[in-house]
């Protein structure tokens, strides 16, 4: 055998391509549920944090300070194997999805209350007292004055963090999460062959190719990086 | 609560895994020593290439940053790790290791920093030329500095997020901090050395995530 025929005997096999192809499919669909679900739980939660420190009051600014701090300087990894393995042990057993969801959530959280915070207090002073002499109260300056400006100066690096931490759901596969990337090594190991592992890739980079262009064209509408 | 104490902050555990966990922090620390030098010098070319007014150059490397983005590290980590080996190509763990990041934080770095590129006026670069400093020079001594400022945040919190990555190594049995503390939980029955493992990297990361945090708000 030529070392080109090897290549792709090793890397792209048709044969073990058809015979795991389906299983590694369903995978995807574990990716992208508990994707959506980590970007729906870390963006609606790092928004309310966000709002709710507006409001300034300094014991629950300290615990948020404290909480997006922690979680922004943990590594993924290590809050999902605390979870995984430590909670049953003190009788709260998680299904590792959940885990997955969980950490990957909280972190993402972290990250978009910090965001959304800098949002915030970038919109000048002056737009918070306006809007109160105008007659609305707190919420309704926040909720329909500042948190429009923020949010609009917020989404292009919210759309690369939650890029970034939605990748992270392949740490799953440590765990025994079904998504892509642990059906792949599975099939790895039953077949001898790197070809799960190409597919894996492949379908990786498909799922979130379109979202990387996306955030491109993002930054250059919302001209991020121009200060 | 006696419970949740016993499970995850056992001081006792913790006491006997520290020294195991110290050789972990150095294999981390080594990680680091050579991975984020490959990221900064590896982004910098990049961007020379995403930049680059040449058309053959700039389009394959700004869909080379692409690709690389849309794939998730741990992925690139195992697929490098484990389909090498395949081709008859039998490379150490740590080879891997350098192989995998230079393709993940070139493509991350390289974004920093073109974004700092582009928010250097073009004046600045066209003033340096006309007073007679090469392309190289005008790189060198005018733009790349401001650019470099003006992206120093992101860098650092770039930086922050490629330690936190070197946790992925674990994954390949490389006896790092997280490693080993797995390793410790497991022969312990106790989650503690995970958390002391945890407390650690708040040790060296926190005052990083402090000072972004700071230096983002004075901009």
């Amino acid at each position: 055998m030529s070392n080109w025929d090897r290549f792709i005997f090793t890397f792209f096999n048709v044969e073990i391509a058809t015979k795991y192809g389906w299983d590694i499919l369903q995978g995807v669909a574990v990716t992208l549920l508990a994707g959506l679900a980590v970007v729906i739980t870390g963006i609606v939660v790092g928004f309310g944090l966000a709002a709710l420190r507006a409001a300034g009051w300094k014991s629950v600014n300290f615990l948020i300070i404290v909480f997006v701090d922690i979680f922004r300087s943990l590594p993924p990894l290590a809050i999902i194997l605390v979870l995984y393995f430590g909670f049953p042990n003190i009788g709260i057993v998680l299904p590792s999805l959940v885990v997955l969801w969980v950490s990957l959530g909280a972190v993402l959280a972290s990250f978009a209350e910090e965001i959304f915070w800098a949002g915030i207090t970038s919109v000048p002073k002056g737009q918070w007292l306006a809007a109160r002499s105008t007659g609305l109260t707190f919420a309704q300056t926040l909720r329909h004055v500042i948190l429009p400006q923020a949010v609009r100066l917020g989404i292009p690096p919210l759309t690369n963090r939650a890029i970034a931490i939605t990748k992270n759901l392949a740490l799953g596969s440590a765990i025994g999460v079904n998504e892509i990337l642990g059906r792949a090594n599975s099939a790895l190991s039953m077949s001898a062959n790197a070809t799960p592992l190409t597919m894996a890739a492949l379908l990786y980079v498909v799922v979130f190719i379109p979202l990387v262009i996306a955030s491109r064209a993002l930054e250059r509408n919302y001209h991020w990086g121009e200060r | 609560m006696d419970q949740f104490v016993q499970e995850f902050f056992n001081f006792e555990v913790m006491a006997k895994v520290a020294p195991f966990l110290l050789h972990g922090l150095l294999q981390t620390l080594l990680l680091c020593s050579f991975l984020i030098p490959i990221g900064l010098v590896s982004g910098l070319l990049t961007m020379l290439l995403t930049t680059s007014h040449y058309r053959p150059l700039r389009w394959p490397a700004i869909a080379a940053v692409d690709f690389f983005r849309a794939f998730p590290p741990l992925v690139l980590l195992v697929f490098v790790y484990a389909g090498l080996p395949f081709i008859g190509l039998q490379v150490p763990a740590l080879v891997a290791v350098a192989i995998a990041f230079l393709l993940n934080s070139a493509s991350y770095y390289g974004e920093i920093y073109r974004a700092g590129m582009v928010s250097v006026p073009r004046g600045q670069n066209e003033a340096a030329r006309s007073t007679g400093l090469s392309a190289t020079q005008a790189l060198v001594y005018v733009t790349l500095p401001q650019a470099l400022r003006n992206v120093l945040p992101d860098l650092l919190s770039n930086t922050v997020e490629l330690v936190k990555l070197t946790t992925l190594a674990s994954v390949i049995s490389v006896p790092e901090l997280l490693h080993s503390a797995n390793l410790a939980r497991s022969l312990t029955f106790n989650s503690s050395p995970l958390v002391l493992a945890a407390i650690i990297y708040l040790i060296l990361l926190l005052p990083v995530v402090r000072l972004i945090a700071r230096l983002e708000h004075k901009l």
